[in-house]
């Protein structure tokens, strides 16, 4: 986990390319999930983010 | 002197254009070469992506050119993401991913498994099962759309066959909740073969010495099978997933040739209603930001499904 939080203070690629899937995985789940209307509300803006992130950061140093 | 075919395409240029291209850097002619891709590309992908971002902000209707178009704001966006007929359609997409997702994995890793030994008859058996794939999705919707037809299709009639149940007292594309499942049964068939080819791929990469060493140290085959194939396929068994989940996300052909969304709106995927908004409804401006969602999410899909390619590449 610390390894995890020195990359991402560190601009690594490795910590936060998986950031980015997480972020865009949650948002397929809230869009697709039948439990709560909110979760739906804000799954588009979760996706972009973590997909916006994914390309910026898939240009980081490994 | 032999007359290399270099030469003769030397005498064929015309002076004044190897006089210019001669002035020009290697990187400029690279450039040269590339721009009409480049600008095709743009016009065919690029230009009519930042259009419809455009129009996504508007209350542009294509049925209606001479209407002023309303600057909206994200009021779309809002519209689309509040919508409880939307956030339906999306439980009908997520339901159909989550089941053709599992059973083409389940199906096809255990015909890749099987597959993988060495038999007489192998490769042709190889060949049948893909074939499905092979067939285009109109052609797999119509005759699947006359399998199951409750009085003569063979689909029917094989359930009579193996549970009594009389074949015309259901019908799978008709109302009774079975034409969810009918979409999926056709998704499966179609596309386990691909996942099967996948998994074949990744079984076959795993070296025989790993097994070998494994029956030196005395190990099951239970215990090969969870600790040395599993973990060696799974890399594959992502991208097939992946794969699949994208383009399960932007299914539309088959699903409308077997039951056109219905009945009522049991079928209705999210890219079916998005072409109902865009040209039955012609509401262009909403449909815009419906489609900008979803190519946000399959881009989002499809970033991911690149990391795990280059995973597996680096296997």
């Amino acid at each position: 986990m610390s390894s995890f939080v020195a990359g991402l203070l560190q601009f690594r690629r490795g910590p936060w390319e998986n950031l980015s899937t997480v972020l865009i995985a949650l948002g397929v789940v809230m869009l697709m999930q039948p439990f709560f209307l909110w979760a739906f509300t804000y799954s588009f803006i979760v996706t972009l983010v973590g997909t916006v992130m994914f390309i910026i950061t898939s240009h980081f140093p490994e | 002197m032999t007359d290399t075919p270099i030469d003769r395409m030397t005498r064929a240029t015309p002076r004044s254009v190897a006089r210019r291209v001669r002035g020009l850097s290697d990187r400029a002619i690279a450039w040269l070469f590339v721009a009409p891709t480049i600008f095709l590309l743009l016009a065919i992908n690029i230009f009519p992506l930042i259009w419809t971002v455009r129009l996504s902000f508007t209350n542009f209707a294509a049925n209606r050119p001479g209407r002023e178009v309303e600057w909206v704001g994200l009021r779309n966006y809002e519209r689309i993401l509040t919508s409880d007929g939307i956030w339906s359609n999306m439980q009908t997409t997520a339901h159909f991913l989550i089941w053709t997702i599992t059973l083409q994995v389940v199906i096809g890793f255990t015909l890749a498994w099987l597959i993988n030994r060495k038999f007489k008859g192998n490769d042709l058996l190889t060949t049948l099962i893909v074939l499905p794939m092979m067939l285009s999705p109109a052609v797999v919707g119509n005759f699947w759309t006359f399998l199951y037809q409750p009085q003569i299709g063979l689909f029917n009639y094989m359930v009579e066959l193996l549970t009594g149940t009389p074949a015309s007292s259901f019908s799978m594309l008709g109302a009774g909740g079975l034409a969810k499942w009918s979409i999926i049964i056709v998704d499966t068939w179609m596309w386990t073969p691909f996942v099967m080819l996948i998994c074949l791929a990744g079984l076959r990469s795993i070296p025989d010495y790993i097994y070998e060493a494994a029956e030196v140290d005395r190990a099951s085959k239970w215990r090969q099978f969870w600790t040395i194939t599993v973990p060696m396929v799974l890399p594959f068994l992502m991208l097939a997933v992946l794969f699949r989940g994208i383009e399960n996300f932007k299914m539309f052909d088959m699903v409308v040739l077997l039951t056109g969304g219905g009945p009522g709106n049991e079928t209705l995927l999210a890219s079916i209603d998005l072409k109902r908004e865009a040209f039955e409804k012609w509401r262009t401006g909403y449909s815009s930001a419906y489609a900008i969602i979803l190519f946000v999410t399959v881009f989002g899909l499809a970033s991911i499904y690149v990391k795990a390619l280059n995973k597996v590449k680096e296997r």
